[in-house]
């Protein structure tokens, strides 16, 4: 397969402050991209570097195999989706789109034919003729992707352009530009701080923080194996315990919480390093109520301190006994759970393989965390 | 069917319309329509006046007058391009470029010299390029010039004192509108393979041409009514039509010459302005916003 953006050590200084702080990645042709993080991490100025728009401090980008770090952003074969759309008020649809073409001197039929087939496969026919602020949120979002891909780009650059849209009409493009992306077959590189957008849309998935990558994977590893507490924290939604380690005469190596719990961990541990640990396990592998007896489950009690219903995303809320944290139990809604009420006593169990666990890092990345 | 309900007498909007309204006929309609008497007016040989339309034939029949007109109307017109030709840059660096902690203080730069009045401003200049003047002086003494030269009371020193006493009418009006314009719009531009100049041809002037335009109208009507700056910085080679209304009323004490000129100047300018917006496709609603 061949490499269409390829980033070698690139960093960027803003005086002290370092954006960027050296990256490398490689992204194949035709493959979706996305770069995950918080805001302020710095994946907006990599977006810049790799459009033209800021110089890096040090490190190289490549486009098919090009270094392209002296061309201008008008030359290099990238465009970019920008985050408020940017489309040009004083244009109607069809100029927006075709501004580019005849930017490269082509004319007439041509020009017409390239732009129609566009608004063709955005959804768009007919459209030229309307001004831009004739058309509502999810229809700009269309015409500023058509009028950057109309030019053929080796990568398409998309800064969180589904930022200012609604809820249901997000989650509604989020399909509409992974399928235009697999019919058209250009690479995207796409930037969000929501990891639900990068998880249903791209083939890999670059999770950003603080000027470095902290995982480049596919949505499922970056699920299922996070590789730093960070990861597993953005990434999905996690419940964290804080814990030391212990390994007994057998080999088996269990956490142990300060309330005295003991749970049993499916990897060795490095235990040379004595301290504190972070241990994840997500609320989708809880098992409510798990069948008696079953010795390789983890289990706890806890009381039931609300139900969070939210449809098929419903939850409880519990409170490990001895306990003041606060654990989060998916709930699935199918009856099977009905019989469970705020401030009853139930167990709360899972296999040793969902449990991850990190050495306790210092960085936050909410504040109530 | 009898609209019974009674009318409420807003008493709080007559109060404040009546000075406007006064301000408006006493200052500018009455006025006004008393020159326009005054200019179809005319005595004949016996003394008695009358209807006529002598006083505008006059105008067309004397060329100096009409080509006074025209040479006003034309250095009227390039004296707002020249303006809007350096405001553009200007008005751009100011919002785009500066800082934003010294855009502020660039924006005062170019307001202060308009706390002095323009006579002042004018006599600056005057005690700059005369003969005897601070820039004459100067290149003596490194010895670019052998002889002092007269650099007043010529076309380019008027057109240049003109461009100089109208700048910050187009400045204020196009800085308005250019901070709205989003920088995105000018990196959208850059990125889609637009050259500089595209940009500024595509993208920055169609976006500011309200702004543009407010200024031009100010700009283009303060130059064509001036008096000051063309009398005192032109000379007497570089006549004005202001001068020459001045010369008919104050000097031959020829109201009726004066007043007919008076309008022909206000028909000028009402009809390049209205030229100039049907050309540039603008609504007057909008520049006037």
């Amino acid at each position: 397969m061949q490499i269409a953006l390829s980033v070698k050590n690139l960093t960027k200084k803003f005086g002290d402050f370092t954006a960027v702080n050296n990256i490398s990645f490689e992204v194949e042709d035709g493959k979706f991209f996305s770069i995950l993080g918080p805001s302020g991490c710095g994946k907006t100025t990599l977006l810049r570097m790799i459009a033209g728009f800021h110089k890096p401090t040090s490190g190289i980008i490549e486009i098919r195999e090009k270094n392209v770090l002296e061309v201008e952003p008008n030359k290099r074969p990238v465009n970019l989706v920008f985050q408020n759309l940017a489309l040009f008020p004083m244009m109607n649809v069809f100029e927006n789109i075709a501004f580019g073409l005849r930017r490269r001197g082509e004319k007439g039929p041509e020009v017409d034919k390239k732009v129609n087939v566009m608004l063709e496969r955005v959804g768009l026919p007919g459209y030229g003729k309307k001004q831009i602020n004739q058309l509502s949120g999810g229809q700009k979002q269309r015409i500023a992707i058509a009028r950057a891909l109309v030019l053929d780009p080796t990568v398409l650059l998309l800064d969180e352009p589904l930022g200012a849209l609604d809820a249901k009409l997000r989650e509604h493009m989020k399909v509409e530009l992974k399928k235009l992306q697999v019919e058209v077959g250009t690479t995207f590189v796409y930037i969000t701080h929501d990891q639900s957008e990068a998880m249903v849309m791209s083939d890999y998935v670059a999770v950003m923080n603080s000027g470095h990558f902290e995982q480049l994977d596919t949505p499922q590893n970056l699920y299922s194996n996070p590789a730093s507490s960070f990861v597993a924290q953005f990434v999905g939604n996690n419940n964290k315990f804080i814990v030391g380690l212990k390994k007994d005469e057998s080999g088996n190596f269990y956490a142990t919480t300060p309330e005295g719990g003991q749970f049993l961990l499916s990897e060795p541990f490095d235990l040379q390093d004595q301290g504190t640990f972070e241990m994840y396990v997500r609320p989708e592998a809880m098992i409510i109520n798990p069948s008696q007896g079953n010795k390789a489950i983890n289990e706890l009690n806890a009381d039931v301190k609300a139900i969070l219903f939210d449809g098929g995303n419903s939850r409880l809320l519990v409170v490990p006994e001895n306990s003041k944290q606060e654990l989060i139990v998916a709930l699935p809604q199918n009856h099977q759970f009905d019989y469970i009420k705020a401030k009853d006593k139930i167990r709360v169990g899972w296999y040793p393989e969902s449990a991850v666990c990190f050495k306790k890092s210092e960085e936050k990345i909410y504040e109530e965390l | 069917m009898k609209n019974s309900k009674p009318h409420k007498i807003r008493w709080s909007f007559i109060i404040f319309f009546i000075p406007v309204a006064l301000w408006l006929f006493l200052l500018i309609v009455f006025p006004h329509l008393e020159l326009l008497k005054m200019s179809f007016t005319g005595t004949d040989f016996y003394g008695k006046s009358g209807f006529t339309l002598e006083n505008y034939g006059e105008f067309f029949k004397e060329p100096i007058y009409w080509r006074t007109f025209a040479r006003t109307a034309l250095y009227s017109i390039f004296v707002t391009f020249i303006v809007l030709v350096i405001s553009l840059p200007v008005t751009f660096y100011i919002t785009k470029i500066a800082k934003i902690k010294s855009q502020g203080f660039l924006t005062i730069l170019v307001l202060i010299p308009f706390w002095v009045s323009e006579l002042i401003r004018v006599y600056g200049w005057i005690i700059l390029l005369r003969e005897s003047g601070v820039i004459n002086k100067f290149l003596l003494k490194i010895g670019i010039f052998k002889v002092p030269h007269e650099m007043l009371y010529n076309d380019i020193t008027m057109v240049m004192g003109l461009v100089y006493t109208s700048m910050l009418f187009m400045i204020v009006p196009i800085i308005g509108v250019m901070e709205s314009l989003d920088d995105a719009l000018i990196e959208a531009a850059y990125d889609l393979g637009a050259k500089k100049t595209t940009i500024w041809r595509k993208i920055i002037i169609p976006y500011v041409t309200p702004g543009i335009m407010s200024g031009s109208i100010i700009v283009f009507m303060l130059v064509l009514g001036s008096y000051l700056t063309p009398k005192l910085m032109g000379g007497k080679n570089a006549l004005w039509f202001t001068e020459q209304i001045y010369n008919s009323m104050i000097i031959y004490f020829n109201w009726n010459q004066g007043a007919a000129f008076g309008f022909l100047l206000l028909l000028l300018s009402s009809l390049i302005i209205f030229v100039a917006l049907k050309v540039t496709r603008q609504d007057f609603k909008e520049v006037v916003k």
